[in-house]
């Protein structure tokens, strides 16, 4: 192997690699963020007992799951503007994201708010708490607390997925890594620099997540134990 | 449409389901490998398939991608695109299917393996004829879960290195006739006419399996 590493690229182009970074965390967190609240609402729909709203909810979580997101990315951002909708791409890529990661959630979600049991339910309403209290206090936190390691993972995938949306013109960070290949050729360095960037910002990004579960959920920390 | 423009983008499917096939079958193998190490009785090599699996979950498949297809360069091979694909998606798939199946193994309850010590068993006749029998049945739901996951993921493949599948020659369907709600919806339509069913059939072998 005859072979010489060149890493050079590294000093000039930094500045655009970080900004890069820096979109693919702001993509990341827009995202989680909408399709979280999104999810949780259309979980609420598949729970239903009335089939006008379960079967719709459960049609869409159904359909987005077993599509590709790249696929989804296309038909939504393509599609858009074929038909003369002036989407921002910024704004549609988030849309995209949104859409696939809160078919994601609701199944997630689903599970958690199915693990309450009807009676904490029925205490609630007995004890006087009005609909948003226990929504909000009686299933949702709960819910939310027993799925969550489900729900880190889910971001930290849907972080990793959001280097998809360069195929439709994002300037994230592998947007960028891909920029500068074209104009370095140095292929194979660009792809361990991004490699190595993105191994470093899951760990960052679960490590936040899980930093975020303990000053959300303190039950285990102050309790030491799990609900 | 016409039906030159149909029979491409069925073409496409053709590739989507070729890739996805051949990513099970090394996928799994290397994942097969990786999962036994997981649960060694050597820290070392515990600790080795821990790393890979940790780190490869850790990278977006698209660089990966660039990894497979690039690196060969370096020893001034050029890779086929469907070659690529595949090492790409092997290393990436096996990665989950070793965090998968260790799970299963471990699993089995820990009695079986000490009665199979009881009988005299080695560690290797243990494993082959007592634990991975049941590993295998607990296995079932989850590998066809991630199937899904497999064939939704060959999509990637039409970004770097240019295999020509689904997503692929509907891109190319569309950049020449400009009609993306035509066709990435049948695009879309034909991935969930593969991965619904085995959707479907995970969560019926799971209700099975609690069951019993």
């Amino acid at each position: 192997m005859n072979y010489t590493f060149d890493f050079s690229f590294l000093a000039e182009y930094r500045p655009m690699l970080m900004q890069g970074l820096l979109m693919t965390l702001q993509l990341s967190a827009l995202s989680t963020l909408m399709g979280f609240v999104a999810g949780t609402g259309v979980a609420y729909l598949r729970v239903s007992n009335n089939r006008l709203f379960s079967i719709p909810a459960a049609i869409y979580v159904e359909f987005i799951r077993n599509t590709p997101l790249l696929i989804q990315a296309y038909f939504l951002i393509f599609g858009l503007a074929s038909i003369g909708v002036d989407l921002p791409i910024m704004a549609g890529a988030v849309i995209a994201l949104t859409i696939n990661v809160s078919a994601y959630t609701a199944e997630i979600m689903r599970a958690g708010i199915e693990s309450i049991h009807k009676g904490q339910i029925e205490a609630a309403h007995c004890l006087g708490l009005s609909k948003a209290q226990v929504f909000f206090r009686v299933v949702l936190a709960p819910a939310t607390e027993r799925v969550y390691p489900s729900l880190v993972s889910q971001y930290v995938l849907l972080m990793l997925a959001t280097s998809i949306l360069s195929a439709v013109g994002i300037d994230e960070l592998f947007g960028i890594a891909a920029r500068v290949q074209s104009i370095t050729f140095r292929n194979f360095e660009v792809f361990i620099v991004l490699g190595v960037l993105y191994v470093a910002l899951s760990f960052v990004v679960r490590g936040a997540f899980n930093l975020l579960g303990k000053l959300v959920f303190p039950r285990l920390r102050r309790l030491g134990t799990p609900l | 449409m016409t039906s030159g423009q149909l029979l491409f983008l069925l073409k496409g499917f053709e590739g989507t389901l070729v890739l996805s096939v051949l990513t099970f079958v090394f996928g799994g193998s290397l994942g097969f490998v990786v999962s036994l190490m997981k649960v060694s009785d050597r820290w070392w090599v515990r600790t080795v398939a821990s790393t890979y699996i940790s780190g490869l979950q850790g990278l977006p498949l698209l660089v990966l991608m660039g990894l497979a297809f690039y690196g060969p360069n370096i020893w001034g091979i050029t890779l086929k695109p469907l070659v690529a694909a595949v090492l790409a998606l092997m290393f990436y798939a096996a990665a989950y299917f070793a965090e998968i199946w260790q799970g299963c193994i471990k699993s089995v309850p820990k009695s079986q393996w000490e009665a199979a010590e009881c009988l005299g068993m080695s560690r290797v006749q243990r494993m082959r004829l007592v634990i991975l029998p049941q590993a295998v049945k607990i296995s079932l739901p989850p590998t066809v879960g991630f199937m899904v996951q497999i064939v939704k993921n060959t999509s990637i493949a039409s970004l770097i290195v240019g295999y020509a599948e689904l997503a692929y020659n509907s891109k190319i369907l569309n950049n020449s006739t400009f009609q993306p709600f035509l066709y990435f919806g049948l695009a879309a339509l034909l991935y969930f006419v593969i991965c619904y069913p085995l959707s479907v059939l995970s969560k019926k072998m799971e209700s099975r399996l609690i069951q019993r």
